[in-house]
């Protein structure tokens, strides 16, 4: 992780507005879980159009339903629409869009000038976001997206926290920017290893992740440099809740976390740990200070190495992987609290994994969290049970704690 | 009969594009890494300004990249170039960022503007997006097949520009991956590379070899723009070029990168027959098996010749 602090930007020392929490969300109750842990929008990928292929994603219905319940927290809804499209993807993306529409999905996230085009003269209440995928990286190339008519543009990932001050102070337009998660180790866009591979289209949704597979550099008439430590092309993963007011004080105007296919107890804790570091800041600026265990929490559900990405300097050699990634989570979702009873202390639970009496849990939620030892265990009906082993089953539990419906109950793992 | 397809090239140096220009080049791309990604050599302001004067009189144009992804640092210095190179008499710029398309469209609406967003420009409404802004022309990527090449071509009335041979790029980072690779190595066994040993440019030979792909072999390098890795194969359309011909695409690109001159000089050579033959008797037109060899018997054995995406499905 770079050591360096940015020295605080010029002239902006602290600003009024908050700074919107946009979560990934991969299916619906993910999207429940990123909204009721302090997410203020929510993006999700529909049937068609968007990066991942292979995450379950969501039908109209669904996206209705998901759009009413985060109203109720008074959060949006936005869908990717992230590919570059091919000719024959054409047909079918009006109706797309206005279904969208339809639905009250509040924004689209687009790379495509076909599908920013089209969705501005077809669905006018649909915001349009430039995608990452663009690689906007200088303020005269987010000009012309204002220009264009859009209110928002994602930058590349590879814009520094100089140069987004430095974009905001030129252009007067919100700019969103991931500031957790994996990343593409190239240019957003630029990179066509899958197609080559395995001829799966990374830009509409098929990359295999080939960028972390084995590479030998050879070097002409020498060979490989080193045939067990291998070259690499994968980065670790951004993590920058470590320097929450250096990122507010930039202007960024939209927090973004990625993955749209991570786990609900990844979505829940790393949405939790941005927000509460977020309203600290907003509570007192001057005061702020980090608190270990935001970062804590974000390690129990982070499987890779983390660092900084590119927004204090180009990374080097510490910020790739060139191990093998073992880096499993240390902790494992267990499941989520369905029901509390203040009377008697004792919950129940929505097993999501494997757990037994004597084991040690930790309980979570918007409120905080506690651990305890798992007490007497008994199934819905009141029956004992030696361990809860059916997934989705209902148990109950005694908690130490008051706890509420959606905490999350999480594992450690013994190694 | 309609317009001729023009037959495009790079050069890696003056002396290479005169030798291309006899060899039987229409047009060249060439500029410096400043400004224009993977090109295959690096020309001053003032050796853009000599290569224009040794192209117009023979009917050659001259096109200026600037197609890198560009930083907010670089943009007080795009309108100077933009003049310099407008005062040369080039005859159109290769962009991929919007910043470069409104510099040209506010101080030189008369320059050509080639949009080459590389993997990125893949269908035909887009295209027509960036014409409606002022591009001329635009480059298809790379990954798209015939048919859908096709098809753009029905629906745009922009000039339509095609790679038909050499390597492509498959892979592009800002990081310093070589960089960072003998770092950590230097780290962790420092025997394998004592300090300064691994150079990273282009002309180095570097590759790269996947686990599972034993026969072929990714070129990749450094420059200022990050780190590129490149195809394993070259493409080679000399065999089918009739097909692009009949669809009347405007430009059909050699990229010489990384190629010899003498390579360089084989293929245009080739191509030129092949497009002057066809537009002898287009209804006749039947491939000469033997136009091949002339490069098969200069390509690099590792590198396989290949018809890239040309007639691939691809999945997602
Ligand atoms: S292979 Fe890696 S760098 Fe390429 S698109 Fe996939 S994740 Fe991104």
């Amino acid at each position: 992780m770079a050591t360096e602090v940015l020295p605080r930007l010029k002239g902006k020392r602290h600003r009024l507005e908050r700074p919107e929490l946009l979560a990934p969300a991969g299916n619906l109750e993910k999207l429940k879980y990123a909204v009721h842990y302090g997410a203020d929008a929510v993006y999700i990928g529909g049937q068609k159009y968007g990066l991942r292929s292979n995450a379950d994603n969501f039908t109209f219905d669904e996206m209705r339903e998901g759009v009413e319940f985060a109203a109720r927290y008074g959060a949006k809804v936005f869908v990717a629409t992230n590919i570059y499209a091919h000719n024959e993807d054409i047909e079918g993306l009006e109706d797309y869009l206005r279904e969208l529409e339809a639905a009250g999905i509040a924004a689209i996230i687009a790379a495509d000038p076909l599908i920013v085009e089209t969705a501005m003269r077809v669905s006018p209440k649909l915001e349009v976001h430039l995608s990452t995928q663009q690689s906007t990286l200088n303020w005269q190339a987010v000009q012309f997206w204002k220009n264009e008519g859009l209110p928002r543009v994602v930058l590349g990932r590879e814009t520094s926290l100089e140069q987004i001050a430095e974009i905001k102070a030129n252009v007067d337009i919100e700019i969103e920017a991931f500031i957790h998660g994996a990343m593409c180790s190239s240019f957003s866009g630029r990179c066509v290893l899958s197609n080559h591979f395995t001829d799966r289209d990374s830009n509409r949704g098929g990359c295999c992740q080939s960028c972390r597979w084995k590479y030998d550099l050879h070097v002409p008439e020498q060979g490989a440099v080193d045939e067990e430590d291998l070259f690499t092309m994968g980065s670790k993963d951004l993590c920058m809740i470590e320097h929450m007011p250096a990122l507010i004080e930039s202007g960024v105007d939209s927090f973004k976390i990625e993955g749209r296919m991570k786990s609900l107890h990844y979505v829940a804790t790393v949405v939790n740990a941005y927000r509460q570091a977020i309203d600290t800041y907003f509570e007192n600026p001057d005061s702020y200070e980090l608190n270990p265990a935001w970062v804590e929490e974000i390690n129990k559900a982070a499987n890779r190495p983390l660092n900084t990405g590119f927004f204090f300097d180009t990374p080097g050699a510490e910020d790739h992987i060139y191990e093998a990634e073992d880096k499993a989570a240390p902790y494992d979702f267990a499941g989520v609290v369905m029901d509390y009873d203040p009377a008697t202390g004792w919950a129940t639970i929505q097993q999501r994994n494997h757990f037994k009496p004597g084991q040690e849990i930790e309980f979570f939620g918007p409120e905080g969290f506690f651990k305890q030892i798992v007490g007497e265990l008994t199934d819905d009906q009141g029956e004992p049970l030696n361990a809860a082993r059916h997934p989705l089953q209902l148990v109950r539990l005694r908690t130490e704690h008051p706890v509420r419906p959606m905490d999350m109950m999480r594992k450690r793992i013994n190694k | 009969m309609s317009k001729r397809t023009e037959l495009l090239c790079t050069a890696a140096s003056l002396d290479e594009l005169e030798r291309l220009i006899a060899a039987g080049a229409d047009a060249f791309v060439i500029g410096e890494t400043r400004y224009g990604m993977r090109l295959a050599g690096e020309f001053s302001e003032a050796q853009i300004a000599a290569a224009v004067a040794m192209a117009k009189p023979r009917g050659v144009r001259i096109y200026v990249s600037i197609n890198n992804l560009i930083e907010n640092e670089r943009l007080p210095e795009l309108p100077g170039y933009i003049d310099t190179l407008a005062a040369a008499g080039v005859d159109a710029i290769v962009f991929g960022d919007p910043a470069v398309l409104m510099t040209v469209r506010a101080s030189h609406p008369e320059l050509g503007l080639h949009w080459n967003a590389e993997m990125t420009s893949t269908n035909y409404a887009t295209a027509n997006f960036w014409g409606r802004r002022g591009a001329t022309r635009f480059v298809v990527a790379r990954e798209l097949n015939m048919d859908q090449i096709v098809e753009m071509k029905q629906h745009t009335e922009l000039q339509v520009e095609v790679q038909v041979h050499g390597m492509t790029n498959i892979y592009h980072s800002k990081r310093y991956l070589l960089q960072s690779y003998a770092d950590h190595n230097r780290t962790t066994k420092p025997a394998d590379l004592p300090p300064g040993q691994l150079v990273t440019g282009k002309d180095q030979g570097l590759f790269l070899m996947e686990a599972e792909r034993p026969e072929e072999r990714f070129p990749i390098f450094e420059d200022s723009n990050g780190t590129h890795v490149m195809s394993s194969d070259d493409i080679c359309m000399l065999e089918n070029l009739h097909e692009l011909l009949e669809a009347g695409i405007d430009s059909l690109k050699i990229d010489g990168f990384m190629k010899s001159t003498i390579y360089n000089e084989t293929v245009v050579r080739a191509y030129r027959q092949a497009i002057d033959a066809y537009y002898a008797d287009p209804a006749g037109y039947q491939f000469d098996e033997a136009a091949l060899e002339p490069i098969q018997a200069l390509q690099d054995p590792d590198r396989e010749l290949s018809f890239g995406f040309f007639y691939k499905e691809q999945v997602y």
